[in-house]
């Protein structure tokens, strides 16, 4: 074997071993401290009732918290101040759909792009220039032709810096998307007669349609709701689909995937295409919640906060992106009347070293250890340890 | 483990109530007024932010923090110089903190953005920081945005005829690219094009980029005379690297540039600074009455060793003028901020404020008249750079004595005289 | 084996010289009638400015060509270099030992980083890459803590003080800008005998060729390591302070200059210090050619060939195959 045979070899051990490590979902959902432990089989519990088997497949499948949290996200805006639903809930909803798309990308995928705000923020530019803005450059079409525009141009645009980046190796990714990311910062902030420079476009707000003012609080807040909604729901759908069944078995030992004849660069330029709508969406919502689109809202800062958000939240299940953009726009509102303004960055740097540090699964891993130390005992234990001795 | 997640969330409901619940209004006669301060204190005008907020506090500090028995309670936010970022925190302060008055932004752009938001909440009065784009108080402006200093154009006035007088008849310009350098430049244009001056050649260099040595590279060598608008960190960079080249042509500074945070940048001082003629709101060395009486204020309450700067800086005097606006017509009103905040907006726009430099009034757009001072950067005894006033120009108004019809905002191509 | 036409290069290899060398030789030649002095004068800046960007880049090429590890702190490091080399030249006056203490100070909080931090996470290259994140927006907001916005504008050393003049065609040229190349060359030089003539380069070569061999071989890899982080900071660091002379330190360098060694380790490749000095050329050359002859579309210039080595050569022109 040559040299060079024998360093890839290492290196997709070492790909595998740092998946675990950096806290992308585990192939096995076991837990890892645990060794298998042999469970009797299961007998269902619904077996004897006589509820038509829909209502068993909802009683098998969902717990409390599949009920409980939507009915919060419904309920929140109607206990909570305009101020709370639109700057806090509505802002954390939309971060945590870009962030999505990185979850997805990275946890999923194996492949950490920091250019999903850049996409994000390529859509909000093309809504802002074919759309109604207060800025003279803005063509004025109507948001059902520039929307849809929008997101179909940043999900090309996503599929091609997918395309420049999935050709080398995973560590590759971050810096490429990152020079790209930067590259169309400085774009939008010297070019004056397509993207407005330093001004950028003023005035771009959700249309009015079937009466309603999509841009207060409640129609806004709902808005991004469902989309958010329908982001998780598609992402979890899709990493059940033989898709992402491919997708996480490229993003652990693309070797083999090939070798079964896979198309991989196909695989992960399909991913970015997929992480780049729902980021697109995500974008799209962002210029309507901000009514504003500038250089600075995709600056290198933003790049990293996606990154913050989605490594904060854990990349191990895509709810952790919204736990993360949560905590991270409750920091951003309120940690000047806890902290100085100024050491902000300070603390969201300190906590994301320190996630990074010491629970590389983010909030989620931090739940599950907790749920594991101080969780109800399981029944086996005693087995288990005795079976530990004897071998 | 349900247990477990539905104490969990249960904890996370009674929190939001708790925050929720909090913070409601409080408004009673005698209970504390609260002023909303916005400045830059991180990015590219971070010391001048800084420098701003001094100024604001030095206002309130005057007036022993209480104005007509109600106590004044200051709440203090930071942007970038980016308007999603001012946004945020502008709504933050009216909308969570409840803000009855709101101070700021520093930056143009910021200040266009929070004028739009301004229109989306009709019962606060929102004051302007320093922020001197024209287009916030003539293309749309909000009923209930008042600027107490005079803008970026305003602020030019008379340099056009000093530079006429000098004997320059080609300028060629450098300025920053975005809406303050537009406005610096067209004020500056306005008089000098008039006069019969020629600018061939504008460079629009973009905000932070550190290398001018192609910007300097393309001088033509037949300009008589730069003119420099940059502020900060991009003010000093030029003037090194173009001292660096072997540049030997008289330079004219923007407001911002010959600012006291470029004058006092940490390391050697230019000696190819003195002399500079610029134009501004304010001369160090002015010998007015009123203006000696707040550089000393400013001086005490914040010396060199605090972190103030030996003389209170352009940020610091527009701060300073807006939060007295502020307070000096709350004062008129007696505290009364009851409906809609009518009778205050009301004293806001019949007020004579008295500031440092003269007296301000507003025009019918809620923008001010104003003094501008045509200015010399000197050496002072102390050794540190300061600059003189060669000439006070009065009640300058925002149309530049242009009637509205043929006044057209400044852009990067507008005015323009080849 | 591909065919070769002229020259030994394939057809492909032709096509690529025919895009890129053709309107770069047609714009010089015109760009050289219109305005002689312009040409030559941005020529030279963008000779001088690489030279700063292949210095700091050189050190981030050698950390990841080692380790694999994408250091995003370097931008931060380099700032940290600028302040102390400030603050030393302000006390002592020296310009030389400012240099020394921006090298030091960067190479120490190098070696910390690593020893406390990243050698416990061998073979976790993600995760180490978001390590440097975290700690490059740490010690950015530390920085700006204490020194505060102001800015930072070290003084040239009395003997680089003002122009040269009487060059050809050029007249006049800052003498310091000129040392910056001088820089460059030195550093290119230094780093060309410590890989190739040491023996600590020999093992850094052999640990970039294949990790798992070096360990084999019975090397103390832990202390290679260390020693090209080290090496790869106080390069940064030294780049902050003589960089601090041409352009300030202010908050919001760090970004300015991690990009710029990203692009440059991008277009010339990983772990390749030719590949470096090949990248920093072109960027150099494309900034300061776009700021004077299209200011609004430079970076366009930048990105455009970006893209095009990701396209044609994913791994840089001279990046090897894993």
């Amino acid at each position: 074997m040559s040299a060079a045979h024998w360093r890839r070899a290492m290196n997709s051990a070492a790909a595998s071993a740092l998946a675990r490590g950096a806290g992308v979902p585990a192939r096995v959902p076991a837990s890892r401290s645990r060794p298998p432990v042999a469970r009797p089989v299961e007998v269902d519990p619904y077996a004897d009732s006589s509820a038509p088997r829909w209502l068993k497949f909802l009683w098998r499948h969902l717990g409390p918290r599949h009920v409980l949290l939507p009915l919060l996200a419904l309920v929140f805006p109607l206990v909570a101040t305009p101020f709370f639903t639109f700057q806090v809930a509505a802002q954390a909803l939309v971060l945590g759909l870009v962030a999505l798309s990185l979850t997805f990308l990275a946890g999923y995928g194996g492949m950490v792009s920091l250019a999903q705000l850049t996409v994000a923020g390529i859509a909000g530019y093309s809504v802002a220039i074919f759309g109604v803005s207060g800025t003279a450059v803005s063509l004025g079409w109507p948001w059902w032709v520039c929307v849809p525009l929008a997101l179909a141009i940043a999900t090309v645009c996503a599929t091609l810096i997918g395309w420049l980046s999935v050709r080398t190796e995973g560590i590759y990714t971050i810096m490429i998307t990152l020079a790209i990311g930067v590259a169309f910062y400085y774009l939008v902030l010297q070019n004056y007669s397509v993207f407005n420079g330093f001004q950028g476009f003023q005035k771009v707000y959700p249309p009015t349609v079937l009466g309603i003012d999509w841009r207060s609080p409640l129609p806004f807040y709902y808005l991004c709701l469902a989309c958010s909604l329908a982001g998780y729901l598609v992402v979890k759908w899709l990493v059940r689909a033989p898709f992402g069944i491919a997708l996480q078995g490229i993003r652990d030992n693309p070797r083999r995937m090939n070798a079964l004849g896979y198309n991989v660069v196909a695989h992960r330029v399909a991913a970015y295409a997929v992480a780049g709508l729902i980021a697109a969406v995500g974008g799209v919502l962002l210029v309507w919640y901000n009514g504003l689109i500038s250089p600075g809202s995709v600056s290198t800062t933003w790049l990293i906060n996606i990154l913050v958000i989605a490594v904060l939240g854990g990349m191990r299940h895509p709810i952790g992106s919204f736990v993360g953009a949560v905590v991270f726009v409750l920091l951003q509102t309120f940690a000047i009347d806890l902290i100085d303004r100024e050491r902000f960055n300070l603390v969201i740097g300190g906590v994301f070293l320190a996630i990074v540090l010491f629970s590389p699964d983010g909030l989620l891993g931090l739940w599950a250890w907790l749920r594991s130390r101080f969780g109800p005992e399981q029944a086996v234990t005693a087995t288990t340890s005795n079976s530990r001795r004897r071998t | 483990m349900k247990k477990a997640k539905r104490i969990w969330m249960g904890s996370m409901l009674g929190m939001a109530a708790t925050a929720v619940a909090t913070t409601g209004p409080a408004w009673a006669q005698g209970a504390p007024v609260k002023i909303g301060l916005l400045a830059t204190l991180e990015g590219p005008f971070a010391a001048g932010g800084a420098d701003g907020m001094r100024g604001a506090e030095l206002a309130l500090a005057q007036r022993g923090g209480t104005v007509a028995g109600r106590k004044v309670e200051i709440i203090k936010a930071s942007s970038n110089a980016n308007p999603d970022v001012a946004v945020n925190a502008v709504r933050k302060l009216v909308e969570q903190d409840k803000v009855d008055i709101m101070v700021g932004p520093l930056s143009g752009s910021e200040g266009i953005a929070v004028k739009d938001y301004s229109k989306t909440q009709p019962n606060i009065t929102f004051i302007n920081g320093g922020s001197g784009a024209q287009a916030t108080t003539l293309v749309n402006p909000s009923p209930n945005f008042f600027r107490f200093n005079t803008e970026g154009a305003q602020w030019m006035v008379g340099l056009g005829k000093a530079a006429w007088d000098k004997g320059y008849r080609r300028v060629m310009v450098i300025a920053e690219d975005y809406a303050f350098p537009y406005s610096q430049v067209q004020g500056f244009m306005a008089e000098y094009c008039r006069l019969g001056g020629k600018v061939p050649l504008k460079a629009w260099v973009p905000l932070g980029g550190k290398d001018y040595a192609s910007t300097i590279a393309r001088i033509p060598k037949d300009v008589d005379a730069l003119l420099v608008v940059l502020g900060g960190a991009d003010a000093v960079n030029f003037l090194n690297q173009y001292e660096a080249a072997g540049g030997d042509k008289p330079m004219m500074g923007g407001s911002i540039t010959v600012s006291q945070d470029v004058l006092n940048y940490r390391g050697k001082r230019r000696d190819s600074l003195v002399g500079t003629i610029s134009a501004g709101p304010l001369a160090d060395a002015y010998d007015g009455a009123a203006w000696k009486q707040f550089v000393d204020a400013y001086r005490k309450a914040y010396p060199v060793s605090a972190g103030g700067y030996p003389s209170p800086s352009l940020f610091a005097l527009v701060y300073y003028t807006n939060m007295k606006a502020a307070l000096d017509a709350l004062d008129a009103v007696k505290g009364d901020l009851s409906g809609g905040q009518a009778k205050y907006r009301d004293a806001l726009q019949k007020l004579e404020l008295r500031m440092p430099t003269g007296t301000v009034r507003l025009d019918g757009n809620r923008q001010a008249i104003g003094t501008t001072f045509v200015t010399e950067v000197v050496k002072d005894s102390g050794g540190n750079l300061t600059t003189r006033v060669l000439r006070k120009v009065e009640n300058v108004e925002q149309l530049l004595g242009m009637p509205r019809d043929q006044f057209k905002i400044g852009t990067r191509d507008e005015p323009s005289c080849p | 084996m591909r065919k070769t036409l002229t020259w030994g290069l394939t057809a492909a290899q032709w096509a690529l010289l025919v895009l890129v060398a053709l309107p770069v030789a047609v714009f010089s030649v015109w760009a050289m009638v219109d305005n002689t002095r312009l040409y030559f004068v941005t020529l030279l800046n963008g000779l001088t400015l690489a030279s700063l960007y292949f210095i700091v880049a050189s050190g981030f090429t050698l950390v990841f060509g080692l380790m694999r590890n994408v250091n995003l702190a370097h931008g931060s490091l380099y700032l940290l270099g600028g302040y102390v080399g400030f603050v030393v030249a302000e006390r002592t006056g020296w310009w030389i030992l400012a240099i020394a203490a921006g090298f030091l100070a960067a190479a120490i909080a190098g070696l910390l980083i690593q020893v406390l931090i990243l050698r416990h996470m061998q073979g976790q290259d993600l995760r180490q890459t978001m390590v440097t994140i975290g700690l490059s927006i740490v010690i950015a907001d530390l920085l700006l803590w204490g020194f505060t916005g102001q800015v930072h504008q070290m003084e040239a050393p009395q003997w680089l003080h003002g122009p040269i003049r009487g060059l050809p065609v050029v007249n006049a040229y800052s003498a310091y800008r000129l040392s910056l190349l001088g820089f460059g060359i030195a550093i290119g030089v230094f780093l060309w005998w410590l890989l190739s003539r040491t023996r600590v380069g020999a093992m850094i070569r052999a640990g970039v060729d294949d990790r798992a061999m070096l360990s084999a071989a019975g090397v103390n890899v832990n202390l290679v390591f260390a020693v090209t982080f080290m090496l790869g900071a106080g390069l940064a660091g030294f780049g902050g302070v003589i960089g601090a002379v041409e352009f300030s330190m202010v908050p919001g360098e760090d970004t300015r200059l991690l990009l710029a060694s990203l692009i440059v380790v991008i277009v010339g490749g990983m772990g390749s210090v030719v590949g470096a000095a090949i990248g920093a050329v072109i960027l150099g050359l494309a900034e300061t050619y776009g700021l004077a002859y299209a200011p609004t579309y430079s970076v366009v210039f930048t990105f455009l060939i970006l893209i095009l080595v990701l396209a044609f050569r994913p791994r840089g022109i001279m990046g090897r195959a894993a």
